[in-house]
């Protein structure tokens, strides 16, 4: 039997050198790994690690890539700091999507960009309104928002996929299974740079991740509602002798991570698909609680946290572009890279007792 | 201390890029650069599978003249824009998005590179620089039709589809003229899987055609599970996309094969040659290229598992698709409800096969939404 135990108090050499030890073991591995499977390593790790970084536009792919799993990350942050397991934002991120995107079908002439005002708060509340459910559930019937909020990720898929083959599909588009083109005003818009023009695909919803960040961090260490959700979150017992309200912790932290995965589904499908299709997320929702692990569950943290996921699988594509490694391989050098950050992250705070269990 | 080491490394990532950059110039001369963008991996035996023959086609044909680029597992939505754009950037002069759902993302980015010539696999919409195609695979599913109507002891055929769009309907149809030119009594059931690739779901649905009775299956899903199952059972079916005998050795009667290769060549052939071309073709459908057994793009696997007479009832139609004699789509053609959509004579043209939105007599139920 593993059991791990609680450090007494973390040690401060540890914190800058786990890290880098993750770093080292993650390389050495990828190293054998590719070498083992006779791709050059060193030109691979380049082109996982660096080449994201090597033009300005690749730069920009990042920041787009980062930009959803940023937010969601940012939402569920606030549900596991409080020990609330939201595990559904990715259905969350469908159902944001879907209801901005009702609502931008249902105008089809507008052009006033004031409308994004309305499909984002339309976004804001089809996720919250899906992460209620488990919310409601879990505070009156104390069923467990693991497994409902997990089973609702596939409810809003078949939902989305529904609508677009039905309801909301395009009569022009043959029978397949997509919407209308929306409106220009539920747009976002790519940002045009002075002499350069557009970078990839870098657009205006990357400044609500500048937005997000800071405030959610004065959220968090400002104010009583973010010291809340940490008290309720290390001690639940002392939560309740200070008459923390458990049930209105739990639904307000489920809410607002629903809302900010429907923002992000908002964001996503205004600024880089511009249409309804049966598949709107691919995964954001899961690969967000990576992030927000990764991270720390700290703001800052999961900004870094977004944007190292967002590069490792943008070098994985350019890998296979230029070397033809195929994503299994290295999605299998993602998976280590994930197992030694978190790994180092736990032994930071835990030691390790075997002791000798029952067989 | 994160500032200067955020320094160091993009200084070292910048001269390393550059180093790279002069590398690949130095070294940039003849081979025409092709890139191809996969939904799946070869290894789904399948659809994605065919592709990789076609390129393989491509790099056999041409030898060092191209370099070809290949990124497979790309999810339809912002994640194809980027890639695609990612091997224009790269110099790719020709690109195949070889998935329906590449269609909006390709179409963006062929904005940007108007230089750059794209092929989209399936799709509806083209511009200057956008070419479409695809492959008559409903001519496949007509001799299906034949062979298992022939060899059917229950009169009951089971279908699976993807989804009840146009062009899985159409295959429905075609089948359905097939099994009635050789046999009125049997009837085509249709269960819907709702996913292109998904050996699971294929699987449980080849179960419960079996299970009702249906001793030949078909398919227009990717995987080989529906075979895998029938070779179980004892029942026949038909490979889709690649021959998939190696997963049904008793069971497979034939594969219709998807043939991309052809395609391919000659595309990067007329680019090579200053000859690219977007072809001709009315927009209403898909694929300015649309071939189909007659131009080689779609083969029929070698029948097997079969009486010879069968067989030779098989080679009938696929030499009378082949010369034309057989129009799969001619009139008296009436729907299951019994409505006329054409009258002796007179036959569906393309148009009118990517409007189809109902069953053909032979086929049960109704098509769904």
């Amino acid at each position: 039997m593993i059991t791990f135990i609680p450090r007494d108090r973390v040690s401060k050499n540890w914190i800058m050198i786990a890290p880098i030890l993750s770093i080292a073991f993650t390389i050495f591995f990828g190293l054998l790994i590719f070498t083992f499977l006779g791709y050059n390593p060193l030109e691979t790790l380049y082109q996982i690690f660096v080449s994201p970084f090597s033009r300005i536009d690749r730069i920009s792919d990042i920041l787009v890539k980062a930009c959803p799993l940023i937010i969601i990350g940012t939402g569920l942050m606030l549900c596991f700091k409080s020990n609330v397991w939201n595990i559904g934002a990715e259905g969350q991120f469908i159902m944001g999507a879907l209801l901005a995107g009702f609502i931008a079908l249902s105008f089809p002439n507008i052009e006033t960009k004031f409308f994004l005002l309305i499909t984002i708060l339309a976004g804001f509340v089809g996720g919250a309104l899906w992460a209620f459910i488990p919310a409601i559930l879990k505070t009156k019937l104390n069923v467990n928002e693991i497994l409902v909020s997990l089973m609702l990720v596939y409810v809003a898929m078949l939902f989305i996929d529904f609508i677009v083959r039905g309801p909301l599909r395009d009569p022009m588009s043959f029978g397949f299974p997509l919407s209308k083109p929306y409106p220009e005003g539920a747009l976002i818009n790519k940002i045009p740079f002075p002499g350069i023009g557009f970078l990839g695909q870098l657009h205006y919803g990357i400044l609500f991740v500048l937005l997000l960040t800071p405030i959610s961090w004065f959220f968090v260490n400002k104010t009583l509602g973010g010291f809340k959700i940490n008290v309720l979150g290390s001690a639940p017992q002392a939560a309740k002798f200070a008459g923390f309200k458990q049930n209105s912790i739990t639904i307000t932290v489920l809410l607002l991570s629903g809302g900010l995965a429907g923002v992000a589904g908002v964001i996503e499908v205004s600024a880089n698909i511009g249409q309804l299709q049966p598949e709107v997320s691919f995964g954001y929702g899961f690969t967000a609680i990576i992030v927000a692990f990764l991270g720390r569950l700290n703001p800052t943290g999961i900004l870094f946290a977004g944007i190292i996921i967002a590069t490792v699988k943008l070098g994985a594509d350019n890998a296979q572009m230029t070397m033809g490694i195929p994503k299994v391989v290295t999605g299998l050098f993602e998976g280590i890279l994930l197992f030694f950050l978190l790994t180092g992250e736990t032994l930071q705070k835990y030691k390790i007792k075997w002791s000798e269990g029952k067989k | 201390m994160i500032k200067f080491c955020m320094r160091i490394f993009s200084l070292i990532a910048l001269s390393i890029s550059v180093l790279f950059f002069v590398i690949s110039s130095t070294f940039a001369g003849s081979p025409t650069k092709v890139g191809f963008v996969y939904l799946t991996t070869p290894g789904d035996h399948g659809w994605t599978y065919a592709h990789e023959l076609g390129k393989q086609m491509v790099e056999k044909r041409f030898g060092k003249d191209v370099k070809v680029s290949v990124v497979e597992n790309v999810p339809e939505g912002p994640d194809a824009t980027r890639v695609i754009r990612e091997l224009a950037k790269q110099g790719n002069e020709i690109i195949f998005t070889t998935s329906f759902g590449y269609m909006e993302p390709t179409l963006k980015v062929a904005k940007e590179f108007p230089d750059v010539k794209f092929e989209h696999i399936t799709g509806y919409k083209r511009s200057k620089n956008v070419a479409t195609g695809n492959i008559r695979f409903y001519e496949g599913r007509y001799i299906q039709g034949v062979v298992a109507g022939l060899m059917t002891k229950t009169n009951k055929i089971g279908y699976i589809g993807a989804y009840p769009i146009a062009e899985v309907i159409m295959g429905i149809n075609a089948f359905a003229q097939g099994l009635k030119s050789v046999n009125k009594d049997a009837s085509i059931s249709v269960i819907w899987a709702n996913t292109w690739y998904d050996p699971v779901k294929e699987a449980d649905a080849a179960k419960v055609h079996i299970a009702e009775g249906a001793d030949v299956l078909a398919q227009h899903t990717d995987s080989p599970a529906m075979l895998q199952i029938a070779e179980k059972n004892g029942a026949m079916g038909f490979g889709q996309s690649t021959d998939m005998s190696a997963f049904a050795p008793k069971a497979q009667l034939f594969a219709s094969i998807n043939n991309w290769g052809p395609y391919y060549i000659k595309k990067i052939e007329e680019l090579r040659n200053g000859k690219w071309n977007t072809g001709d073709g009315p927009n209403h459908w898909p694929g300015n290229v649309w071939g189909g057994i007659k131009s080689d793009m779609l083969v029929i696997s070698k029948f097997e598992n079969m009486p010879s007479n069968v067989a030779q009832k098989a080679q009938e139609a696929l030499d009378g698709i082949k010369s034309g004699k057989i129009n799969i789509f001619a009139g008296p053609l009436v729907d299951n409800t019994g409505k006329e959509i054409i009258p002796a004579g007179k036959a569906l043209d393309d148009g009118a096969l990517w409007g189809m939105n109902y069953y053909l007599q032979g086929v049960n139920g109704k098509v769904p939404g």
